[in-house]
């Protein structure tokens, strides 16, 4: 009897002492973020308060005579990701649907898995491929091409020609492309795996396509879910160091061409920190950071918000 | 198996066999399904009736290992035929689920959808076709205000009509019924077996159901299936109170199933 009591004493302490542990765990991590966001909000304060709203929208990049802004790498960042979607949405579209509509049952794993190894391949690694072997062939036979053919077009041209040097906006847009494709592939073939057969079979059953099945049926009902991934490959777009420091050139400037060298938020930061000197360049780089962190935040809370209202409809649904 | 009437058939299954891979889940189904009748296909779980039902607008056909030999002629056209139009066919064949199927679009598009893909039909004659198949489908005065809204909206048995007026909007000849009211409360139950009842003025139905008084209520010619075997197929009325095979008399009276 005595002895059963103390178990359950002993028992009930470690109970406790496991809440406890599990409760600083989950609260450790909100510490951390509030952390972050207030050091790296310290730590841009002397170029706030050095340029103010202006360090947003000066093209200056000039760390010898202390002059900052934001402009070239903020549009860096929104154009490579930008760019970057416009290639990998229809791409991941069209592997989510052969993987779920049109592919033989004995493919769909193996394929599955190889889209999901994709995703997991270190960024230095595309990086290293984009400079060594995609840079050089883009070089040789793509843009000479887009010079020639796409250069001359009216409104577009100017973005297409240019030295064809193979590092630059374009070549980090189309590797950031190829890297964001697994995931929203993946989410996509999530999504699509979802819908109920009964419903694609009503639309088959009224003499649909599988096309028309896809683009009229599950792509409507699984918007949300669908606009979620989209979301997913933009944060980690946004945020993609290594591959873009390789191949965007890292150069300060606002050209209208894609085939030239431009920068990013997150490559100026890798490129530059170590070399930082003074205070007020040290501080416009981590003011950089606080813009791709508040960019990457307002974009994944959306994809989050999204993902939700798509488990809320479903649990209606059900 | 004929039933014993004068009605002209509209579908004759003849020696039809269906594979799961290498389960065979019919054997030898010969049956003939009247024009302008309701012919329902009873039986317990896995007998087969679901599956017969899909070869009639080759449902199957979306599943690799699923196959099926023997010939289904309608209209002295072979459904089972390899050369077969499948958006012809389904056409001419509707289809209605265990559970209500609204697309994912506002009233008004889930019924025009199928319209879409075998007419051009300009606008005012598009809603007509709407009007005219939602009011078929005893639906049009609960929602003629809201066709502009999703079709997801709608209560069950609402959708399940909804369903039902998609479906005869394309103005198919026959008409398969999946277990139309599995997934429903009593009343909506007996909203649709009502219009089952009125739609066979136009179309020849076809309905899958577990609820044997259902069969009895709403069907001409009723069918029993146990583990892919048709036992035995004759009107309605004498399957129920007359059955001539012992293994029917004895799912329908309860016994078995």
């Amino acid at each position: 009897m005595l002895l059963h009591e103390a178990r359950l004493k002993r028992q009930t302490i470690y109970d406790a002492l496991f809440r406890g542990v599990t409760r600083f765990a989950a609260f450790g991590v909100l510490a951390l973020l509030a952390a972050i966001i207030f050091s790296l909000v310290m730590g841009s304060m002397p170029a706030i308060k050095a340029f103010g709203f202006g360090f947003l929208a000066s093209p200056d990049w000039d760390p010898v005579n202390d002059q900052f802004g934001a402009l070239i790498p903020i549009v860096g960042t929104l154009v490579t990701s930008a760019i970057a979607l416009t290639i990998a949405i229809p791409v991941s579209f069209g592997i989510a649907l052969f993987l779920t509509e049109l592919s033989p049952r004995v493919l769909r794993r193996p394929l599955g898995v190889a889209i999901e190894l994709l995703a997991g391949i270190p960024s230095i690694i595309y990086g290293m491929w984009g400079l060594f072997v995609f840079a050089p062939l883009f070089a040789d036979y793509v843009e000479p091409w887009l010079n020639k053919h796409v250069g001359s077009m009216p409104y577009i041209g100017p973005f297409f020609s240019g030295p064809p040097m193979g590092i630059g906006t374009l070549t980090a847009s189309i590797i950031l492309a190829i890297m964001i494709i697994p995931f929203i592939a993946s989410v996509m073939r999530d999504v699509f795996d979802v819908v109920p057969a009964m419903l694609k079979e009503s639309a088959y059953g009224l003499g649909s396509t599988t096309w028309e099945v896809m683009f009229k049926i599950v792509l409507p009902y699984t918007k949300v879910g669908v606009a979620g991934g989209i979301m997913l490959g933009l944060g980690r777009a946004l945020g993609e160091t290594m591959a873009v420091t390789f191949v965007i050139g890292n150069a300060h400037e606002l050209t209208k061409s894609l085939l030239n060298p431009g920068n990013s938020i997150s490559s100026a930061l890798a490129n530059e920190f170590t070399e930082a000197f003074g205070d007020l360049y040290t501080s416009s780089l981590i003011e950089l950071g606080l813009i791709l962190f508040f960019i990457t935040f307002v974009v994944l809370s959306i994809s989050r918000f999204m993902l939700y209202k798509l488990s809320k409809r479903e649990g209606k649904a059900a | 198996m004929n039933a014993e009437n004068s009605v002209k058939p509209k579908v004759v299954v003849k020696d039809l066999n269906f594979f799961y891979g290498k389960y065979r889940a019919l054997k030898d189904i010969n049956l003939d399904i009247a024009d302008k009748k309701v012919t329902a296909f009873i039986g317990p779980s896995g007998c087969g009736k679901s599956t017969l039902l899909r070869t009639f607008n080759r449902m199957y056909q979306l599943y690799p290992q699923q196959t099926a030999t023997g010939s289904i002629v309608l209209d002295g056209d072979n459904i089972l035929d390899k050369n077969q139009d499948l958006n012809k066919l389904r056409a001419k064949v509707g289809m209605v689920f265990q559970k209500p199927t609204p697309f994912p679009m506002s009233i008004y598009d889930n019924i025009a959808f199928g319209v879409k893909l075998y007419q051009n039909l300009n606008k005012n004659d598009m809603t007509e076709r709407v009007e005219w198949a939602l009011r078929k489908a005893a639906l049009w005065d609960e929602v003629k205000d809201k066709l502009t809204q999703s079709g997801m909206g709608l209560s069950g048995g609402q959708q399940q009509r909804l369903c039902i007026a998609r479906a005869i909007a394309v103005k198919p000849q026959v008409l398969l019924l999946d277990e139309p009211t599995s997934a429903l409360d009593p009343i909506s139950t007996a909203h649709i077996e009502k219009l089952i009842d009125e739609l066979k003025e136009d179309f020849t139905i076809v309905i899958v159901t577990h609820n044997m008084q259902q069969a009895a209520r709403v069907s001409d010619y009723t069918a029993y299936m146990y583990l892919g075997d048709l036992i035995e197929f004759g009107d309605t009325s004498s399957v129920f109170t007359n059955p001539k095979r012992k293994e029917t008399e004895d799912y329908i009276t309860g016994r078995f199933g």
